[in-house]
């Protein structure tokens, strides 16, 4: 394992540790972030490894988010709730990629942000079902008071993050990652050696698919209610885009790094420009972009490029 | 000597262009097969159409007794087919190493990435890249680059290998490299068949001669026949070649 993904790993066990130092506020941050965290990662599967720019995100957190609300519904218990919400995600997004991933660069973005608007639609529509656009409330699954359920959900997600953190290191070491970053620097080399491009893009789409599903999953039965405008927005999708861009394309570390950094913008912005806070967010975020094309990961060559100038 | 490649009635269109008509070409194992002739002849859809980049339109291509001819890609370079690209193709931020890796590592089975490392390092020796192995292959020359797509597809094990003009844009020192490391491949009993401009290279390497014009073959046999053949010397080599071949020959 390299240092960064040993970091990586590091930097999400202590993020456990986070319920012993705050109250509420903290815990509901500290889910969040786990989220983003999710949410971001994954997306760096197919879009910085792969090089396909996916903006599927939102469509499959939602899909993960109303599989695992209405199964809830149905009295089923919450971890069942979730795998499957990750389990039918992967699925769909192996089928979804077979025939969406023969499309690159502008053509596949395009075609990945359609998916929110068809699942969002079907949800709308599947009124018996989903509740369609009145949103679909959720059965609480414990009654231990609000502290206790705030750190009960703040633990799942972390969970998830874990094992989102997990899958991309082993990924990013095996030869799925090998092939991928093939794929990225040259589709047609990589068919020519041998590579079933196909089957590596499908897989790399599932997984980035399994933990945002499973990530909605939690997220329905957390705040008890969700309807299609809520899961489905679109923001869900650009949000891991940014963040991977903040951290540095493909690193995982970086990509984590992101993450947080974007959600503490996200919080600080919030609090002091609450009337403009979108445009100040998206001022820091471009300016963040012209000066640090590469991410913050480039940071730290650059400190040690600096390093031997100064002796 | 046995076929290895048998190409029966081969056409391929795109839309209205005929690049390749029935073609009927068959490849012997161990053979130099030189494939010559004007540009936009269809050399390169030649061996797309063998190697399923752009399957033929109608026609069966038969190789080593197995039909390929709607075969995938990526399926044909696991057969043993494998090829170089006029235009060269590295994995740009890879080693050189990790991009002979990359060859082994998806064409064979069984194959690790640590295993595919060692084998690689065998493949750039062969053609003199060891001491840039660790380089990113956007760095290296355009000779290095050529070479080092020559490692790549020698690292997929070829029954057959496709050259597609290796010494385009070569100047006379790196084409004589290159020439004295397909000798030494065919020597290997690696079939070739290349796609050359440079007759010189190509009467030095071949043992047999195919002409293609307008996606038809014109000519097929020894190499001292075909350039002596009026058809092959009106479409590609020019009166003044043949006169100097024939005061030489």
């Amino acid at each position: 394992m390299t240092r960064s993904n040993f970091i990586l790993l590091a930097l999400v066990a202590v993020i456990a540790a986070l319920p012993m130092f705050g109250g509420s506020y903290a815990l509901r941050l500290g889910t969040i972030a786990c989220m983003y965290g999710i949410l971001a990662l994954s997306w760096n599967v197919v879009g910085g490894l792969a090089g396909y720019p996916s903006f599927a995100t939102a469509a499959f957190f939602g899909f993960g988010a109303y599989t695992a609300g209405v199964l809830l519904g149905k009295g089923v218990p919450l971890v069942v709730a979730v795998a499957a919400a990750g389990g039918a995600s992967f699925a769909l997004a192996c089928l979804l990629g077979a025939a969406l991933l023969r499309l690159r660069g502008h053509y596949f973005a395009i075609a990945s942000l359609s998916l929110i608007e068809v699942f969002r639609e079907l949800v709308n529509n599947a009124t018996d079902l989903t509740g369609g656009g009145m949103g679909l409330n959720i059965p609480l699954t414990s009654t231990a008071g609000v502290m206790a359920d705030a750190t009960f959900y703040f633990y799942v997600m972390w969970g998830l993050l874990l094992g989102t953190a997990s899958m991309v290191v082993v990924v990013a070491g095996s030869k799925l990652g090998f092939g991928l970053a093939c794929i990225r620097q040259n589709e047609t080399a990589a068919n020519m050696i041998g590579l079933n491009t196909t089957l590596y893009k499908s897989v790399a789409f599932g997984l980035s698919a399994c933990f945002v599903g499973a990530a909605g999953g939690v997220y329905a039965a957390w705040v008890h209610y969700i309807d299609p405008s809520d899961v489905f927005d679109i923001l869900y999708s650009v949000k891991p885009i940014v963040m991977a861009l903040i951290g540095g394309l493909g690193s995982p570390l970086g990509v984590l790094i992101g993450a947080f950094v974007y959600l503490g913008l996200e919080e600080v912005v919030w609090r002091n420009y609450i009337q403009i806070h979108s445009g100040v967010l998206g001022v820091l975020i471009v300016v963040l972009l012209l000066f640090l094309p590469n991410g913050l990961m480039s940071l730290r060559s650059r400190l040690l490029a600096w390093r031997p100038k100064r002796v | 000597m046995s076929e290895i490649l048998r190409l029966q009635s081969v056409s391929r269109n795109f839309s209205g262009l005929k690049a390749l008509q029935d073609v009927s070409l068959g490849i012997s194992k161990g053979e130099v097969l030189g494939l010559i002739g004007p540009n936009g002849a269809g050399k390169t859809t030649l061996v797309n159409v063998v190697t399923g980049v752009t399957p033929a339109s109608s026609g069966t291509v038969t190789f080593m007794g197995q039909d390929i001819t709607r075969v995938k890609t990526y399926q044909s370079a696991r057969l043993g087919l494998s090829r170089t690209f006029q235009i060269v193709q590295p994995f740009a931020e890879f080693s050189a190493l990790d991009n002979v890796a990359a060859a082994a590592l998806f064409s064979q089975p069984g194959e690790s990435i640590r295993s595919a490392r060692q084998e690689a390092r065998a493949h750039l020796a062969f053609v003199g890249l060891e001491a840039q192995s660790d380089q990113p292959a956007a760095t290296l020359t355009l000779a290095m680059r050529k070479r080092l797509e020559l490692a790549k597809a020698l690292a997929m094990k070829p029954k057959l290998l496709f050259l597609d003009e290796v010494n385009a844009g070569l100047n006379s020192a790196e084409v004589e490299r290159a020439t004295r490391l397909i000798h030494q491949l065919a020597e290997n009993g690696i079939t070739i068949v290349m796609i050359e401009h440079l007759m010189k290279v190509v009467l030095n390497v071949c043992t047999r001669i195919v002409v293609l014009h307008n996606g038809q073959l014109i000519a097929d046999g020894a190499p001292r026949d075909v350039i002596k053949n009026p058809a092959v010397v009106e479409a590609y080599l020019g009166q003044q070649y043949a006169q100097r071949a024939g005061a030489h020959g």
